[in-house]
């Protein structure tokens, strides 16, 4: 899976030591403001702001989502995870607020922002409920971009203006027996005529419940390979989609997760995405800047997750202290195993150094790629380095939340469960750790 | 034709636990969470829904203070005002400004716009005066409607119900009027995304109090202490106040 990748993306594999310079938003129809808020701007004079600095609309937006997401988003969560099923309101309240289609033209009904942006969408919904941000992610950075880059003005004046305001899109390419080998696919779609006769089956469908149209990949010549893997729109009504009974999910359980059935599905030509044959440039290529989304989900995640048990700590006395400053009573006892963590306080700041990463990691991966500038690696990096943050905080706050973490009255075993998919979905840790390498591997060719 | 005002005011937020400055001379502020007062917030939506319902053409808001008062004006644009007036008032002016200079300035301003009505919030957090709107209804010489937990315009009088603290009281005022917004008035809406992109192309004017024809606040003068009552009311006869 690796080596399309480098043909296609070789853009520069040695990295170009650039100072960071501020991010020109020069691809859309903006001004050439210089990335900070306001206010920022009038008190540095600084070329070179850290990287957690906003422009004042981006900045509007996350407070808006904020709270949005803390105020009518949070009373939901926990009866859809329990029931293991997104409430309506909330996906139609989530189109309302505009957050479904945050990079769409306002001509097609979109909010007409930038990748970052969403980013920042995507993390604050996070911090609420991941299986909220996954469906704004996978509508955001899957569906539209792909309809938005590779449709034609017929297909986005049909799909992009309903995909901003009620109509949830799918992203279909794992099969039961193709996960991290995407491309041994074996979906195939048979020309006759004006059009194509899909045959197959997917799974691991995220939002197949709720979506109006999928993106179905599927292979119109298996004999080429790869290279016959093409992408198809199929909208849910179609004749022979059947979609399966959702998965019962150890996490992310609000988010639908469901097989899917092609028996004989007919599609016009005119549906094809793209070109024939080139869905696996489109597949990587979206799904590269997927990771990033994911990486705002987990590190939203891990923050929400902080955010609820270190009040605890602080809260909770024993000993006469508040756990938050305790140190652990056999901490001589570890100190000859040179264990400087087990401190509370220590665990507490290891956590949130980790966390603090992970979100410079993710934000830097964003800037880049927003600069039209090499990102994958940085991607990848943001994308494992991020889940595996969630996973240490997650389990972490349980502990440190003793007895009641461990039950569901409190939220923190939420994030727990829903962290572990980090790891796994949109490219393997493994996955992303290949890659990683390779891009190194190729940095030293010189 | 039919324009409305609304103020706004930039104050600490809500939830944020308030510290007071080490010399006690106030409260601290610097970087502190601010947004806009909570009353405020409900003033605007309820100026955004009277011009959805078609009853008003533009509403504009409007806030005294320094430069940073233009982030409480923009997300007042994010909730549907039109456009913006920012009048600037810093530093040492700004703290000693009070309820009378904005209403000074707010009426200055309804005449100056030709308002219709002007929707403020009933008090703000920081300083829960409970002031502003009434007296810029006096200044203004128009009617007031405080307290409004409903607010329905009928032709050119607007009937409004009122919470007082004998329950609910029922009046019909006509336009121009002053009226101020209370809690259930209505539920402020989220600004949503597409509106904060439209809100950056909406206009923020700026003005200086002076350009009203509003003067400075003027300083504060010491206050003497006296023993007894008899010596207050010697004094307040020696200086002409009785």
């Amino acid at each position: 899976m690796a080596s399309p990748l480098i043909r296609c993306f070789s853009k520069v594999g040695r990295q170009v030591s650039r100072p960071w310079s501020v991010c020109q938003h020069g691809l859309r129809n903006r001004s050439t403001q210089p990335d900070m808020s306001a206010e920022q701007a009038a008190a540095l004079g600084v070329s070179y702001p850290p990287l957690q600095t906003y422009s004042e609309e981006e900045g509007m937006m996350r407070d808006a989502v904020n709270k949005f997401a803390q105020e009518r988003l949070a009373p939901f969560v926990s009866k859809m995870d329990e029931n293991s099923l997104m409430d309506p309101e909330v996906i139609n309240s989530l189109f309302e607020q505009g957050l479904m289609g945050i990079e769409i033209d306002p001509e097609y009904g979109g909010t007409g922002s930038t990748f970052f942006s969403s980013i920042l969408v995507i993390e604050e919904l996070a911090k609420v409920d991941a299986s909220v941000a996954v469906l704004c992610d996978i509508q955001n950075t899957l569906i539209n971009t792909l309809f938005t880059k590779l449709g034609t003005a017929a297909q986005k004046e049909r799909y992009l203006s309903r995909l901003s305001t009620d109509m949830v899109g799918s992203f279909c390419l794992s099969e039961a027996e193709s996960g991290s080998d995407a491309f041994s696919l074996k979906t195939r779609a048979d020309k006759h005529g004006d059009y194509y006769v899909i045959n197959g089956s997917k799974m691991w469908i995220s939002n197949a419940e709720q979506a109006g149209v999928f993106l179905v990949m599927a292979n119109v010549d298996p004999s080429a390979g790869h290279r016959g893997i093409s992408c198809f729109i199929v909208d849910r009504d179609t004749e022979g989609l059947q979609i399966g009974k959702k998965e019962n999910k150890l996490g992310l359980r609000a988010s639908s997760t469901c097989p899917l059935n092609l028996d004989n599905i007919k599609v016009p030509e005119k549906n094809v995405l793209g070109q024939i044959g080139h869905g696996y440039k489109y597949a990587i290529g979206m799904l590269n800047e997927g990771r990033i989304g994911i990486a705002a989900q987990m590190l939203g995640l891990a923050q929400g997750c902080f955010d609820q048990a270190v009040p605890y700590t602080r809260q909770r006395v024993q000993f006469g202290k508040r756990i938050f400053d305790f140190q652990a009573i056999q901490h001589h006892i570890y100190r000859v195993f040179c264990n400087v963590f087990q401190a509370m306080q220590h665990q507490i700041a290891h956590v949130a150094t980790q966390i603090e990463a992970a979100r410079l990691l993710t934000y830097n991966a964003a800037r880049l790629k927003e600069a039209g500038r090499p990102f994958i690696k940085e991607a990848c990096m943001a994308k494992y380095f991020t889940s595996e943050v969630a996973t240490l905080t997650t389990s972490k706050c349980i502990e440190w939340m003793g007895g009641v973490g461990f039950t569901k009255d409190y939220p923190v075993e939420k994030y727990y469960r829903d962290c572990k998919i980090g790891t796994i979905y949109e490219g393997t840790t493994n996955i992303q750790l290949s890659t990683m390498a390779k891009f190194i591997d190729k940095e030293y060719d010189h | 034709m039919s324009r409305v005002l609304v103020g706004v005011k930039r104050v600490i937020d809500y939830a944020v636990k308030i510290r007071v400055k080490p010399d006690h001379s106030g409260v601290v502020t610097d970087g502190v969470k601010h947004s806009m007062n909570p009353f405020c917030e409900i003033a605007v939506e309820e100026a955004v829904k009277l011009k959805e319902k078609k009853f008003i053409k533009e509403v504009v808001a409007v806030s005294c203070g320094p430069t940073q008062v233009t982030e409480t004006i923009r997300t007042a644009l994010a909730m549907g005002c039109d456009r913006g007036i920012h009048v600037e008032v810093s530093g040492k002016d700004y703290e000693a400004m009070g309820p009378l200079q904005i209403s000074k300035i707010f009426a200055a301003l309804a005449k100056k716009e030709e308002a219709s009505l002007v929707i403020l919030g009933k008090q703000a957090i920081d300083d829960d005066c409970n002031q502003t709107g009434q007296m810029t209804a006096a200044l203004l010489d128009w009617p007031q409607g405080t307290f409004a937990s409903e607010v329905t315009i009928d032709g050119e009088k607007v009937k409004v119900v009122r919470e007082i603290d004998g329950g609910l009281e029922t009046i019909k005022i006509s336009m121009p009027a002053v009226l101020t917004a209370d809690l259930r008035l209505n539920t402020p809406r989220y600004a949503t995304l597409p509106n904060i992109m439209k809100a950056k192309k909406k206009k923020i004017a700026n003005m200086k109090p002076a350009d009203l024809g509003v003067d400075e606040p003027p300083t504060r003068l010491a206050g003497v202490k006296v023993e007894t009552v008899d010596d207050l009311v010697a004094k307040l006869k020696a200086n002409g106040t009785i």
